[in-house]
Order: C-alpha cells, then sequence, then structure tokens
C-alpha cells in the first residue's frame, strides 16, 4: 500500500477520470435543491417536491443546535432506509476530519459526502484528504480561501457555510458575497500579484492563478446554511449560488409538502419575480429563525473548520 | 441558428459553453415561449425527476413534444435521454414519450459506478469518450431508432429522425463530435443529411 494513501483505495487526483466524475455529478446538480431529511417518508416528500438530491442525517442542524451533545455520522440504518426510498442522489455527512466515517460512507456506497461543520468536529487541526475517495465530498467554506483549500484537498463541491439550522440567511449572504467578491478581485490583478494574494488567503498559487483567468471556482459553488423560504433561495442564487441546499428550513416550518415544491421552483425561477412571488403564495408559517448577533462565538456552527 | 437548452435543473451551462465554442448562439428554456425561434433543443443531464416536475407543471411537455412534430431537433444527454423514452423503468416513470426505446434509470448503479470509458461510434474513427455518471442503461430500442454508439453491447447514443439521445455526456468533454453531428441535425434541410455521416 501507498504509504502517503493512508484514507481510502481511490485516485482522485486532478484530472483522472475519477476526479471529472465526481465534479460532473456535482454539475448534474447545478440548478436543483439539496434538501435534509432525516427517514424514509421526508425523503419522499423531497424527491416529490422536485428535490435534485437528498442529505440524509439524523437530526436536522436546528435541532442538533437545541439537544447539545456530539454530533456524528447518521445511523447505517436510517441512511439505507432512505437509499432505498429515494431515486435522486443520497448525501450524507461525516464529522470534519473523521477520514474513518468517510470510509464508511464510501462503503456504503452514498453519492455524496458532506464533511460537515453542522457536526462536531473530530479533528480540529486537519479536514479529511478527499482525492483518496472515489465518491465525491462536498465542504463549506466562508471564503475564497477556506473554499480553494477544501479544493485541494479534493472537494469537488463548494457550498457556503452560512449558519445551519438559524433559519437565517444573513450568513449565507455574507459568505456567497465575500467569495465572488475575493474572485472578482483576483481577475484584476496582475500575475505578480498573485502569488502575494495566494499568501493573504492561505490558498496554493495554482488554484488562485486558474480562480484569477475564470472569475469562478473551478468546482460548482452552491449555497447553504439559513435558507428557510423561497425568496431566500432566490437571494442567494442571484449572489452567484450555482444550487442551494436546505436543511432545517423545510421540515421545521409548519407545511413542509408545499415549502419544499416552492423553495424548489424560486431555485429555478429565480431571476422571474413573479413566478417567486407564485412560489410565496400558498406558504404557512416558516421556521422560527435566530438573530445571528445576539449569539455567541461557541454556538455559531460556521467557525468549525479553517 | 439558435438553440434552446433546457435550464430548470442540471449541467446546462456545460452545454452552453461546448455550443459556444463551436460558435453558436443559445437560450436557456424555463418556459414554452421561450422555445420560440429555436431550430434545436438540448435536454442536459440533471435528475430526471426533477426535470419532469417543471415540464409537467408548466406546459413544456406539450411545446416540447410540438416542437418535435414539427421538425425541430432534440439532444437529451443522461436525463435528458430519459425524458425522451417511451418508456422508463426502475422505477416506471412519465416522460415524453419521443423516441421508441426503454430505458433503465440508474442502470449500473450508484455514483461509485460512475466512469470515464472509450466506446466505438459510427460518428468518427477514433473511439469516442464517454463519461457516465449515474448514468441510464438503454434495454430496447424500436424499429425506427438507429444505434450510433454503444458501450458495454449496450446502446449509449441513439438517433430516431431528428431526435439524439445518448446515456453519457459528450457536454463533460473537450470532443465536439456528438454536438456538431446535433447541429446537423438542427440545421434547415438536415433531412436529407441522415445517415450520410456514417464512417
Amino acid at each position: 500500500m501507498d504509504a502517503k494513501k493512508v484514507n481510502g483505495s481511490g485516485n482522485g487526483s486532478k484530472g483522472s477520470s475519477e476526479w471529472r466524475v465526481k465534479v460532473g455529478l456535482a454539475e448534474m446538480l447545478k440548478g436543483g435543491v439539496i434538501m435534509d431529511v432525516t427517514n424514509a417518508e421526508q425523503a419522499k416528500i423531497a424527491e416529490k417536491a422536485g428535490a435534485c438530491a437528498v442529505m440524509a442525517l439524523e437530526r436536522v442542524p436546528s435541532d442538533i443546535r437545541k439537544e447539545g451533545g456530539v454530533a456524528r455520522m447518521a445511523s447505517i440504518k436510517v441512511i439505507r432506509e432512505i437509499m432505498a426510498t429515494v431515486t435522486i442522489p443520497v448525501m450524507a455527512k461525516v464529522r470534519i476530519g473523521h477520514f474513518v466515517e468517510a470510509e464508511v460512507l464510501q462503503a456504503l456506497e452514498v453519492d455524496f459526502i458532506d464533511e460537515s461543520e453542522v457536526l462536531t468536529p473530530a479533528d480540529e487541526e486537519n479536514h479529511i484528504w478527499k482525492h483518496d475517495y472515489r465518491v465525491p465530498f462536498v465542504c463549506g467554506a466562508r471564503n475564497l480561501g477556506e473554499a480553494l483549500r477544501r479544493i485541494a484537498e479534493g472537494a469537488a463541491m463548494i457550498r457556503t457555510k452560512g449558519e445551519a439550522g438559524s433559519g437565517n440567511v444573513v450568513e449565507a449572504v455574507r459568505h456567497m458575497r465575500t467569495i465572488v467578491s475575493q474572485m472578482k478581485k483576483l481577475t484584476t490583478m496582475r500575475d505578480d500579484e498573485l502569488m502575494r494574494e495566494a499568501k493573504e488567503l492561505g490558498a496554493p498559487l495554482d488554484l488562485i492563478r486558474q480562480v484569477a483567468k475564470t472569475g469562478k471556482l473551478p468546482v460548482p459553488n452552491f449555497s447553504a446554511g439559513g435558507i428557510a423560504t423561497p425568496a431566500d433561495a432566490a437571494l442567494v442564487r442571484k449572489l452567484g449560488a450555482e444550487a442551494v441546499f436546505v436543511g432545517s428550513g423545510i421540515f421545521k416550518s409548519s407545511d413542509p409538502e408545499t415549502r419544499a415544491k416552492a423553495v424548489v421552483k424560486a431555485t429555478t425561477h429565480f431571476e422571474d419575480p413573479k413566478i417567486v412571488l407564485e412560489a410565496h403564495e400558498e406558504l404557512g408559517e416558516a421556521m422560527k429563525g435566530l438573530d445571528i448577533r445576539q449569539m455567541e462565538e461557541k454556538d455559531m456552527l460556521s467557525t468549525r473548520g479553517w | 441558428m439558435k438553440i434552446g437548452i433546457l435550464a430548470v435543473q442540471g449541467d446546462f451551462e456545460a452545454h452552453a459553453a461546448m455550443l459556444e465554442r463551436l460558435g453558436v448562439e443559445t437560450t436557456e428554456i424555463r418556459t414554452p415561449a421561450q422555445l420560440d425561434g429555436c431550430e434545436g433543443l438540448i435536454l442536459p443531464g440533471g435528475e430526471s425527476t426533477t426535470q419532469l416536475q417543471f415540464l409537467q407543471e408548466e406546459g413544456l411537455s406539450e411545446a416540447i413534444q410540438k416542437f418535435a412534430a414539427r421538425g425541430g431537433a432534440i439532444f437529451g444527454t443522461c436525463a435528458g435521454a430519459i425524458l425522451l423514452a417511451t418508456e422508463v423503468q426502475n422505477p416506471q416513470q412519465d416522460s415524453l414519450k419521443l423516441v421508441d426505446m426503454t430505458v433503465l434509470r440508474n442502470g449500473y448503479g450508484r455514483q461509485v459506478a460512475s466512469d470515464v470509458v472509450r466506446g466505438h461510434s459510427n460518428l468518427k474513427r477514433e473511439p469516442l469518450e464517454m463519461v457516465f455518471i449515474r448514468g441510464p442503461i438503454i434495454q430496447r430500442t424500436g424499429p425506427g431508432v438507429e444505434v450510433l454508439a454503444e458501450f458495454a453491447g449496450k446502446p449509449a447514443l441513439v438517433q430516431c429522425g431528428q431526435l439524439l439521445a445518448a446515456t453519457f455526456h459528450p457536454e463533460l468533454t473537450d470532443d465536439t463530435t456528438v454536438h456538431e453531428h446535433f447541429l446537423q441535425l438542427a440545421a434547415p434541410g438536415s433531412n436529407q443529411l441522415l445517415g450520410s455521416l456514417k464512417a
């Protein structure tokens, strides 16, 4: 066994077939909504409403927040049931740095792994070396440096962290605006300025140069964390998100089925306010949100990971 | 010539980038009215269940069927091929029923089975690169359906008149062969060209 490859058996290096099908699946999810579900019944509702994938987990982020304790990878039984129930891709979360949870989910053959700050980190220094896996990974990011570090480790998709389980879109907006404006800035820089920027952002120079050339991340860029209404979904799409993750927002609302459908509709038609209006017409009460400014640093999930 | 790309969900941007390379004007289709003035339509990869929801609720299904009936060229990749089929299995699901074939969804299994392979095609001498992502399998093709490429003994690229369906993703490669073939189908007066491209 190759001494460097301790985590798995894959060969996901850039440009390889494996890397291309990993980013390829992320491409297929564009324009869609990925919904958090905690059982097969919710997964079925999500699929019927038009979700392009589901995220299987034991508790939605707002419950994790409320109940406290250590949040880990979901029970295999629950993930299996969800995989057996829907035909759309099934994602599941692992703790930051917990590469054995990732090996387990790969053995289970989930379609995507989220190395997520929503769960309690298993390693406060290191993230998973994701190139070693055949299953693609998505990781959260608050800024461009963080996004590019995760991509360098092998993430095939980036999502803003937002503030999961808050029902408050403010952090998702902040993170998306930050990433987009940092990318824009790179495109205006001279070659000799890019090294300093790589140092400032703490990101690999080759990826910095790539973004400077294209103005885009080299992998799809989605939004997550606090999206609770169709208008929230359309807002992050307008700010540059290529697809949307909705966690607690659906199944913590008074009307999951209608809301799921409405968010899907607004995500696709984000450029047409009349259709976003239609999506809002039938809705009941959204989940109760949290004021981020009243929250203490230790309660913020988005500060987990680096 | 203008090609519409169904943009309700999926990798529509990858198709747009491919056509841009070929110097063709494209437009994103989210409502039936946007199809007006298009010579061809691409149904991209993505999730067929999600796409179908939009087609059925917003009158796009009928609009696309009418577009095909008046001779418009349509190219479906992966989920798009599923939408074009007359019969969908695993599980059974509704579709546009435009190409006489039976398609098995997720025919190769889950994402771990996704792969990049090479296979023979009628479109060029060299093997064609095929990117399969949770791809479907074409189980059966009807009489008027011509197989242009195969992988592992199953049709991977098929044509029926001006309709083209691929179970793989040519839009995720650097090879423009399949898209160029589609553009020939979409070009005015293309019916005479059919079959003339065989190697």
